[in-house]
């Protein structure tokens, strides 16, 4: 990938700050999302909740139902790989997919390296819990991040906490005296030029999303407002009592995320929420935001 | 956002409710997806009084999905505010694996060369008569000019270059004279 793709990159990331990327598993769906005000659809299979259920190994969706998704919104489609799977992602890329999702959800191929992401012209998106994990990504080739937040539970708790976390750490980076620069670059294990940069700016360099247990209007709205540029919502909507609704609620809570009286408005009636998981009594081997290096 | 900041004589503000429209001289729509863009407005009930605003002759320069808000068509869908006599196709240049970077000398904008980007964009099919053409790429329309309408397939406000900016808030001052 050129520099100039990669700008290109950013820069389709920066279209869809603001905004909800729904998780959708056919056309039916992924029509209500895009009827809903969704700035972008993510096509998979199974969404994370029945992933988790489910079990077994969670691979990259059939590109029928890709295509399928493609040829029934207008708004951008973006699909998941595997962790490390590089074949994955040139099949994504071979559909002309708008972002790949180098994602945790889904049954990691490699275990110590993620995809050189610069070697694809499409854009990638890849999930962080920290400021290290962020850069790390991004110097592989990221366009976009996304907190991992813990998905598939309708439990905001993870994301908050990635949020958070990396909040502070660019905080902390911003004031320290340039000399401490390269030794906070090797302690978080990030590229220094990438720390320099998020020091300089104090933001990361690429656009910032949440993801990973977003399940109401007004969690969508608590991510906006501690620092996130829009929201992805997976299991959160087609899970819930009324997907159409519930769409189209936290569509509007992330637009107007400073706005409480709309928030009110928007999460009146709207049926059941997905059920939701504590994340403390998730065993440990079924947290999916530990995976990723 | 920044780009008009740094602009003599503009304050720039974001417009949210319906109420914001009247405290404005010029408005930007900018770039985004505007299938979700046309939802909102209509969500929130700022289509009718906006497209009241502009046909009452409001400034507005609209870029990428901007562009496609005001068209008069829009081929395969209904049109949005349809304000502006030009019909586009939407993601005509393709999908994000083409987008594009090109720089160009537009000597009605700025007498430098500037920069232009063209993510997922549509361009305009054709223009009506009173439309003034600016600019084309591969033979297509990628910026016009009608009256006090601008729309551009690109999007300035990516760029380092305030000549775009510019040149809009050289339109709302001459609306306002």
């Amino acid at each position: 990938m050129s520099q100039d793709q990669l700008t290109l990159n950013k820069n389709l990331a920066q279209m869809l700050k603001g905004g909800v990327i729904m998780d959708v598993t056919n056309v039916e769906e992924a029509v209500i999302a895009q009827e809903a005000g969704a700035v972008a659809v993510m096509a998979l299979e199974r969404v994370p909740s029945d992933i988790r259920k489910q079990g077994g190994v969670a691979r990259m969706s059939d590109p029928r139902m890709i295509r399928e998704i493609q040829a029934a919104v207008t708004i951008p489609v973006m699909a998941k790989v595997r962790i490390g799977h590089f074949v994955e992602a040139q099949i994504l890329e071979a559909l002309k997919i708008d972002f790949i999702d180098e994602s945790e959800v889904l049954t990691p191929a490699d275990e110590t390296f993620h995809i050189d992401k610069c070697a694809f012209k499409a854009p990638f998106v890849c999930g962080a819990r920290n400021l290290g994990e962020a850069l790390r990504r991004i110097g592989e080739g990221a366009a976009m991040i996304r907190t991992k937040g813990e998905a598939g539970t309708g439990n905001v708790v993870e994301a908050v906490r990635h949020m958070r976390t990396m909040a502070s750490e660019i905080r902390t980076l911003s004031h320290l005296p340039v000399e401490e620069r390269m030794n906070f670059a090797k302690e978080i294990g990030a590229p220094l030029d990438l720390v320099i940069w998020t020091a300089q700016n104090g933001r990361l360099p690429v656009v910032n999303f949440a993801a990973g247990g977003i399940a109401t209007p007004a969690d969508a709205a608590l991510m906006m407002q501690l620092g996130s540029e829009g929201v992805f919502v997976g299991s959160g909507i087609f899970k819930s009592a009324d997907p159409v609704t519930r769409a189209k609620a936290i569509v509007r809570a992330t637009a107007f995320y400073n706005d409480p009286e709309i928030l009110a408005e928007v999460s009146e009636n709207l049926g059941e929420s997905m059920a939701g998981l504590d994340i403390r009594e998730v065993p440990a081997s079924q947290l999916l935001a530990a995976r990723g290096w | 956002m920044a780009h008009l900041a740094g602009l003599a004589n503009v304050l720039p503000k974001e417009v949210r409710r319906a109420a914001d429209l009247d405290v404005i001289d010029g408005l930007i729509l900018p770039g985004g997806e505007s299938t979700t863009l046309a939802r909102l407005l209509k969500t929130f009930d700022l289509l009718e009084p906006l497209r009241a605003k502009i046909q009452a002759g409001l400034p507005v320069w609209g870029t990428c999905a901007g562009l496609i808000l005001l068209a008069r068509e829009i081929e395969g869908e209904p049109a949005h505010l349809g304000v502006m006599d030009i019909k586009v196709q939407r993601n005509a240049f393709g999908r994000q694996v083409d987008s594009f970077r090109q720089i160009a000398h537009i000597p009605t904008i700025s007498d430098k060369p500037t920069e232009l980007v063209f993510i997922r964009a549509p361009w305009i099919e054709w223009a009506g008569p009173d439309v003034e053409i600016l600019h084309t790429v591969a033979g297509k329309i990628v910026a016009a000019r009608q009256g006090h309408l601008l729309a551009t397939a690109f999007h300035p406000e990516l760029t380092d270059d305030s000549a775009w900016h510019r040149s809009f808030a050289d339109l709302v001052a001459q609306s306002l004279i």
